[in-house]
């Protein structure tokens, strides 16, 4: 076994909010969608129209940069809606379930056996490929190419998140059967990080290169395991893979048909009983939680999630659902107060006097945006060897040279979410990052 | 609530196309000032930290309190007045005008600035605004203050782009400007003293005689000529142990100029250049005070952690250096600071670089 890696920087926010280790089943949704908003860089071209009949499995669009990726429901049924925003942009294909599912044929080979060709095209087909994400730049894997090497993490250390040793504890053979086919895609080793201490079945997977790490928030982030394990170079491509998703690979395999089943920690100080639910990927928020009041629903976690119209539906990566206040309001002099209900790393609060207590935090930005003032801050929660402020401030001149230099390949948008969180300037750093991102790759 | 009703009531008035329209950043710094907006998060992390740049700035005027309240005393205590309080308000009548000049003076260039550019107001000049009337003698006449500050404001600040891109410390520049174009008002012999009495600060007597006439105690407690934020030590460092509790300045650049002055004050020393204790350099003249509130803004000094340790060590080094070597300027921590501002960036220039050329051999390690 390795060494446990150990991270002194990042932090864990304390929030209301945590979903108990309960498992309920949630009813059939009444419509289920595929965004290619989930996405980043795909231009989405229909298969489908408004009243066509679809299996699980049956392709809905394809991204036209790559028309080899297929984007595939997740029940059978009609497709009931095809929701477009300004510019006719595809916001997503709804589909009303069927009462009795039916799941489209799919050549399922064995991943011992098949070649590597057949067993990406079986994922291809499937549409779990969509589910590889590539670095740099955190876009759906092209199935042209080999990794480097592949990382999966086994943990996620956001706020309220999901524990995948309670999530998984059922499929160790789905999550084995999924590493072995991430084994057949690369060349190289396939690394599997569960957090120290808290590690479940995981170290007794087989064919994978085993890490433990320890450590605040952002530990869990694959970027940052990867940053730890084997750092991104100018001209690698590594692929990471979520481990629920693994799970789904695996039962692909091992039951020969597409299961888009998963577990979802429903979490945050307004979602009313927080608790795990099974649910199909793409379901309609409403039949997961009921919302009122002035509440935002996230789709993922406080860091990093999307926001999500109470009537709108899970989005493709989402593990978590949160609930929490919407924070549209005034506060008399707000800067000057103690406010003792508010989180702040700063020691200008008195969020340090009490380290245990449980926040319900709303989204109010807390001040206005201002430019870069402080220094030193951001660098204590990016467990990285990466100067945030420079970076940012290379994507924001747009200086390709030196936002290579400065390490835009070694990050996504989530990994500065912390950095994001605790700045007193407000800036929108992930978007920033974002931005930089596709820079990069319009420019590539 | 009344105040909250008052406020959106008046809104339209001061908004794009509204009657007064043309004020709309000042009402909004204003509005902000009294409200923490109700903007929710957009983009990015859903929830933020409650710390703003409000709450920063207002943390150092908070520290820099004590050094203001112990310097109205000592004014009034100079001049020979009896008595704690009758000294602190003969101090604070003294004061008073200063700090109104400066604040109303920078405040109503930035509210300009930001009006122009159509920005929101930056709260960095509630310290700067602050700070430049603690670094001027008490004597110096308020059309200087005034002068110096549009000046700090316009050319050290605005021309850049406004707070967070400025190169040198606003403040400091305030000073130097005064300094350089106003000499006889600003040092010599004639300064320093309040009300016709006069005489030489410690500084001044330390360069000449190598000794001065008050004692080390009496240095470190601030009942000594100078400035009004600058002399009682004990005052700045309460102030100090504020910013570094709440880690609003850097105890790295602090600690480091600390390190950097005692240093060359015993190099001095041990080679015979000086004839008094090393340590009196921080006791005396202007050290401590640039030291916690100068050295470190943030904006100014160097960014990475690195380049903080090598700018503080600098910052500490050259102001004992100017005191010693050069007769012509008793007070070397303005200089030291302006100098080192100018040089931070190429300081973190190397450290970057330094993590730019380990990237790098990433590359090199895989192929």
């Amino acid at each position: 076994m390795s060494k446990n890696i150990k991270l002194r920087k990042g932090l864990d926010i304390n929030l209301a909010g945590k979903a108990e280790a309960i498992l309920e089943s949630a009813p059939m949704a009444k419509s289920y969608a595929v965004s290619p908003l989930d996405y980043e860089n795909v231009t989405p071209k229909l298969l489908v129209k408004v009243g066509d009949k679809v299996e699980v499995g049956t392709a809905l669009f394809f991204d036209k940069n790559n028309p080899r990726i297929l984007f595939t429901s997740p029940v059978s049924g009609v497709v009931s809606a095809i929701n477009r925003g300004e510019k006719r942009k595809l916001l997503n294909v709804a589909v009303e379930p069927d009462q009795q599912q039916t799941v489209k044929e799919l050549k399922v080979v064995d991943a011992a056996k098949a070649e590597r060709s057949e067993i990406v095209e079986m994922l291809l087909q499937s549409g779990l490929w969509t589910r590889i994400v590539e670095r740099p730049y955190g876009v759906i894997a092209n199935p042209e190419l080999t990794p480097k090497a592949i990382f999966v993490s086994a943990f996620d250390s956001a706020p309220l998140a999901p524990d995948y040793n309670f999530v998984l504890k059922e499929e160790k053979s789905a999550v084995e059967a999924g590493m072995a086919v991430l084994a057949r895609l690369t060349d190289g080793k396939v690394h599997l990080s569960a957090r120290y201490g808290n590690e479940g079945y995981m170290s007794e997977v087989k064919g994978v290169e085993y890490h433990t790490f320890s450590g605040k928030h952002p530990a869990g982030n694959v970027g940052v395991q990867i940053h730890h394990i084997d750092r991104i170079a100018k001209g690698d491509i590594v692929w990471t893979v979520n481990i629920q998703d693994v799970a789904l690979i695996g039962r692909l395999v091992l039951g020969g048909k597409l299961d888009m089943t998963k577990t979802i920690a429903v979490t945050g100080s307004e979602a009313g009983k927080c608790c795990y639910k099974r649910v199909i990927s793409g379901a309609a928020i409403e039949s997961l939680v009921k919302v009122e009041g002035n509440v935002r629903v996230i789709s993922g976690n406080v860091l990093t999630g999307r926001k999500v119209s109470a009537d709108g539906y899970l989005t493709a990566d989402a593990n978590q659902l949160t609930l929490i206040p919407e924070g549209d309001v005034y506060e008399l002099l707000g800067w000057a107060m103690p406010r003792f209900h508010r989180f702040s790393v700063s020691r200008a609060y008195f969020s340090w006097l009490c380290p245990k207590k449980e926040y319900k935090l709303d989204t109010n930005l807390n001040g206005g945006e201002r430019p870069f003032v402080v220094t030193g801050l951001y660098e204590n929660y990016l467990p990285m060897d990466i100067y945030v402020s420079y970076l940012l401030k290379a994507i924001l001149v747009q200086d390709l040279d030196k936002m290579e230099n400065l390490g835009i390949y070694e990050v996504l948008p989530e990994d500065l979410a912390l950095c994001e969180f605790v700045d007193p300037s407000k800036i929108n750093m992930q978007q920033i990052v974002r931005d930089g991102i596709n820079t990069m790759i319009k420019e590539s | 609530m009344g105040l909250r009703k008052f406020v959106d009531k008046i809104k339209p008035t001061f908004s794009e196309g509204g009657k007064l329209g043309f004020l709309h950043s000042t009402f909004e710094g204003f509005e902000t000032f009294l409200y923490v907006p109700n903007t929710t998060t957009t983009r990015g992390s859903h929830i933020r930290d409650c710390n703003d740049i409000k709450r920063v700035m207002i943390v150092v005027v908070l520290a820099l309190i004590p050094a203001l309240l112990f310097g109205m005393y000592n004014i009034g205590y100079q001049a020979g007045i009896e008595g704690v309080f009758p000294a602190f308000w003969f101090g604070f009548l003294k004061m008073l005008p200063m700090i109104i000049v400066s604040y109303v003076t920078g405040l109503a260039i930035e509210f300009a600035f930001a009006q122009k550019r159509k920005h929101e107001i930056n709260e960095g000049f509630l310290v700067s605004g602050l700070l430049i009337p603690m670094v001027m003698p008490i004597t110096v006449p308020l059309w200087i203050v005034a002068l110096s500050t549009a000046f700090a404001v316009v050319i050290g600040k605005e021309v850049f782009g406004g707070t967070g891109m400025n190169v040198f410390n606003p403040a400091l520049l305030a000073r130097a400007f005064a300094f350089f174009a106003y000499t006889p008002q600003m040092s010599g012999e004639a300064v320093w003293y309040a009300d016709g009495k006069t005489g030489a600060t410690a500084l001044e007597q330390l360069a000449s005689t190598g000794e001065m006439q008050w004692s080390a105690m009496d240095a470190f407690f601030g009942f000594i000529p100078g400035s009004v934020g600058e002399t009682s030590t004990c005052a700045i460092l309460i102030g100090a142990a504020i910013l570094l509790f709440t880690g609003v300045a850097s105890w790295r650049i602090m600690l480091s100029v600390f390190v950097g002055g005692l240093a060359f004050g015993y190099l001095f020393d041990a080679v015979g250049m000086t004839e008094y204790p090393a340590y009196y350099h921080l006791l005396v003249g202007g050290f401590a005070f640039g030291a916690v509130f100068m050295a470190t803004d943030p904006v100014t000094s160097a960014q990475t952690n690195t380049g903080k340790w090598i700018y503080g060590f600098m910052v500490g080094a050259l102001a004992v250096l100017i005191r010693v070597v050069n007769p012509a300027y008793p007070e070397g921590m303005m200089l030291s600071i302006l100098f080192m501002n100018a040089l931070a960036p190429l300081i973190d220039y190397f450290v970057v670089e330094r993590n730019v050329a380990r990237r790098k051999k990433l590359i090199k390690n895989v192929k």
